[in-house]
């Protein structure tokens, strides 16, 4: 009896343990390794850099926003969305270790953000010379 | 054997209790569902004053308040404005086209995109004051007949006022608004 008990609590410890670990899968170097395999498919790859990255960060890509118009030129300092007001916990690793961690909210940002900055999806280049920058701030 | 009926007994007992106290759960619901009507469809005489003023209202609004994924994906940009602000018709058509929300890409994916339209549509309102002046479903909560009269005496003063900026700020002014409480006690408007 004491044995069972013992057994299905092991048991449920684990089981959450798989639970966690399947919503967190990603580390942002993770992250980073699967957009190195996508970028190399894309045509005219080049090895991530953080300093195009840090450019990407900041240019308007010829359109209103930027980036920075709401995750501010410090992406370790909390932002402000352009429009709302509302806070956003900071963008870099460093400073929100939470940042980069799971896929679906990664793919989502991605997703809504490049469309709002560059008016189209991010290319596998692009999100990793991003990436690339965010890690190399302390 | 004797040991054995009054078990089965007891087991049955035990279920009946626990039937006949879901069910009263559940009649007690079903009454407030009517006096949801303050903030539903049903009554009438309370249109376009049916300021958050009663205690009970507040417990429903926070009860309504309480989808997970409405909650979490509705705040990420902006503050979850509640769902019984609009009417359904106006909720569907902002949900259809989240790529396009206000200016912004607020694409969410299909199956969540689904789950938070049933729950707007489900504690959506459905008065004409809701509507806008021209009788047409509005996109904006400040667009709806029963904004403007709620605001009309603060509106251009609150506009001007650069700690408000947009009358989409609820909560500036509006301090229990993330709790889903409007009601004008907790209105504290920034000088």
């Amino acid at each position: 009896m004491r044995k069972n008990i013992i057994l299905s609590g092991v048991l449920f410890i684990i089981s959450i343990g798989l639970t966690i670990s399947s919503v967190y899968a990603e580390t942002p170097e993770s992250y980073l390794a699967t957009l190195k395999i996508e970028a190399s498919a894309e045509l005219g790859y080049r090895e991530f850099s953080a300093q195009r990255g840090a450019e990407f960060y900041k240019d308007k890509h010829g359109s209103d926003w930027s980036c920075a118009s709401c995750h501010t030129d410090d992406p370790t300092a909390v932002g402000k969305h352009a429009k709302s007001d509302k806070l956003i916990k900071p963008l870099a690793p460093s400073a929100n270790p939470k940042r980069f961690t799971k896929l679906k909210k990664i793919k989502k940002w991605f997703k809504r953000n490049c469309n709002d900055v560059l008016d189209r999806e991010c290319t596998a280049q692009e999100k990793g010379d991003f990436l690339a920058y965010l890690m190399t701030i302390k | 054997m004797a040991f054995w009926k009054k078990f089965i007994a007891g087991g049955l007992v035990a279920l009946l209790t626990g039937v006949l106290s879901i069910s009263a759960v559940y009649a007690d619901d079903d009454d407030e569902d009517d006096g949801w009507s303050w903030f539903g469809s049903k009554s009438e005489k309370h249109d376009d004053h049916d300021d958050d003023h009663d205690e009970y209202e507040i417990k429903k609004a926070r009860r309504a308040m309480a989808n997970p994924v409405w909650k979490q994906e509705c705040s990420e940009c902006h503050l979850a404005f509640p769902a019984r602000y609009l009417p359904a018709e106006s909720w569907r058509e902002m949900m259809s086209d989240l790529d396009n929300h206000f200016g912004s890409n607020a694409g969410l994916d299909a199956e969540t995109a689904k789950e938070i339209t049933a729950y707007l549509e489900q504690n959506a309102r459905k008065r004409r004051s809701y509507r806008d002046s021209s009788g047409k479903y509005p996109l904006r909560i400040t667009e709806t007949r029963w904004f403007r009269h709620e605001h009309d005496e603060v509106a251009s003063e609150v506009r001007r006022n650069p700690k408000v900026k947009s009358l989409a700020n609820c909560a500036v002014c509006h301090k229990q608004a993330e709790l889903g409480d409007y009601r004008e006690l907790t209105v504290k408007i920034p000088r």
